[in-house]
């Protein structure tokens, strides 16, 4: 349309971001989650790249939309979930996707039970998840090798499908573990081809589920006495050899437990006179009475699940 | 003979763009939404056929739409296409908008029947022109 496309137009991208509010859930993102240094990194990458996607877009350089698409791995209870969500916001200031709710669903949701299930079911999720984004969760488990008359693979056709015709609808986020992602990629090609961005979680370090800790707790105003802070750093180093470990998740159950401990002591000392510290402080005995310093706790055969295991340590 | 059933029936059709609005405001509303059926315009048909379950829990009328296109390229131009929006709240728990979103290229219109009964007393009724033929070959 314009005869001299030379003519240098201008874009504001600072103005772009300030107006997009991007940094806003950018800072967020930094001051909730704690350690994972790698993902933050990865999604000012994303948001930068979208960012300029959509200044070229303005001064009228089309190019293919991005593909969004994405997959996380990590080991449990490293934030993919709570990642994504921020991810949506992401992509919802960018105007990417049209509104910021994350439909989270399992193979359970997808998958259905009988001839002819699936795909009303597969639909029926993508449909609820459509302007957003569509959080698939332990996403392998779509794919079962060893039952060839398993429907995961009529829900995964309708997946790719949708994820090639609607990507200006839909934006799906794959998560689970890392190496059986791998598997899952390998056995269907398809799904990588369509996925741009690889994200990985790592395992947060003693001192990140410390702070971690720290911050669940304030957040129901409750409170490490110092040395209960000391038993809590003995007890995740211990916990992080034993089997099950789930990160952030096995920290908020043990606080869960040392909270449930603590109201039986208070409860056992009823008789005087009780100040808001002794409600809020958890002392070293809450912590140190767990199983998990006692080394019987966590042995293959005796806890199956992480369930009977949470229940254990 | 344009079929004027359901809301917005005397403004032209909707665009593709017009419809997902409309639809949104139903999703905005909470309400749930529909896509229905018939290829008998008679304005008493109340029940048309179901095209799918109808839709809950949905945030976005992309997935409407899917349903409105995958609709027509099975009935479209052959059969009237409405989508309907059911509002669940106590004391509502009923139809709150209805429109059609495809409709027959050739729409014959209706005729008027009047039939003569006890002594010289009239009694009127509509009948359409579609429905001499049978169903599925209607238009």
């Amino acid at each position: 349309m314009d005869a001299t496309p030379e003519v240098q137009r201008a874009v504001d991208l600072q103005g772009v971001f300030d107006a997009s509010g991007v940094a806003e859930v950018l800072d967020q993102l930094d001051a909730e989650l704690i350690g994972l240094g790698p993902v933050k990194g990865r999604i000012r990458e994303l948001a930068a790249l979208l960012l300029v996607d959509r200044a070229r877009r303005d001064l009228g350089l089309e190019g293919r939309p991005p593909t969004l698409h994405m997959v996380f791995t990590g080991n449990p209870g490293t934030g993919k979930t709570t990642v994504a969500m921020r991810m949506a916001d992401v992509l919802h200031r960018l105007g990417y996707i049209r509104s910021n709710h994350v439909v989270s669903v399992t193979r359970d949701d997808l998958v259905g039970q009988y001839i002819g299930h699936t795909a009303p079911k597969t639909k029926e999720v993508l449909k609820k998840a459509m302007g957003g984004v569509l959080f698939i969760d332990e996403a392998y488990y779509l794919y079962r090798p060893e039952n060839e008359r398993d429907y995961g693979q009529e829900s995964i056709e309708i997946l790719l499908q949708i994820m090639e015709n609607k990507r200006d609808d839909l934006v799906v986020v794959l998560a689970g573990y890392a190496d059986r992602m791998e598997k899952f990629f390998t056995a269907n090609p398809g799904f990588r081809s369509r996925i741009a961005h690889h994200i990985h979680f790592p395992d947060y370090s003693i001192d990140e589920l410390l702070q971690i800790a720290n911050k669940m707790l304030e957040e129901q105003n409750y409170r490490f006495s110092p040395a209960a802070t000391e038993a809590f750093r003995s007890y995740i180093t211990v916990r992080m050899q034993q089997p099950h470990f789930a990160n952030a998740r096995s920290i908020r159950n043990a606080l869960d437990r040392a909270r449930l401990r603590h109201a039986v002591r208070l409860f056992g000392e009823r008789a005087r006179p009780m100040t808001s510290a002794d409600l809020m402080t958890i002392e070293p005995a809450e912590i140190l009475s767990s199983r998990v310093f006692k080394g019987g706790g966590v042995g293959p055969g005796n806890f199956g699940s992480e369930l009977e295991q949470a229940e254990a340590a | 003979m344009r079929l004027t059933q359901g809301t917005f029936s005397f403004l032209p059709d909707l665009t593709d763009t017009q419809i997902a609005a409309q639809v949104k405001y139903c999703l905005d509303q909470g309400w749930s939404i529909g896509v229905e059926y018939t290829d008998d315009p008679h304005p008493r048909n109340t029940y048309w056929e179901m095209w799918g379950l109808p839709m809950f829990d949905l945030r976005d009328p992309a997935g409407v739409m899917m349903e409105i296109n995958e609709c027509r390229k099975i009935h479209g131009g052959k059969n009237y296409i409405r989508v309907v929006a059911v509002d669940s709240t106590h004391t509502w728990e009923s139809l709150r908008l209805s429109f059609i979103v495809s409709r027959p290229e050739n729409e014959p219109g209706f005729e008027l029947i009047r039939n003569e009964v006890n002594g010289r007393s009239i009694d009127y009724t509509l009948r359409s022109y579609a429905t001499e033929k049978p169903t599925g070959e209607r238009y």
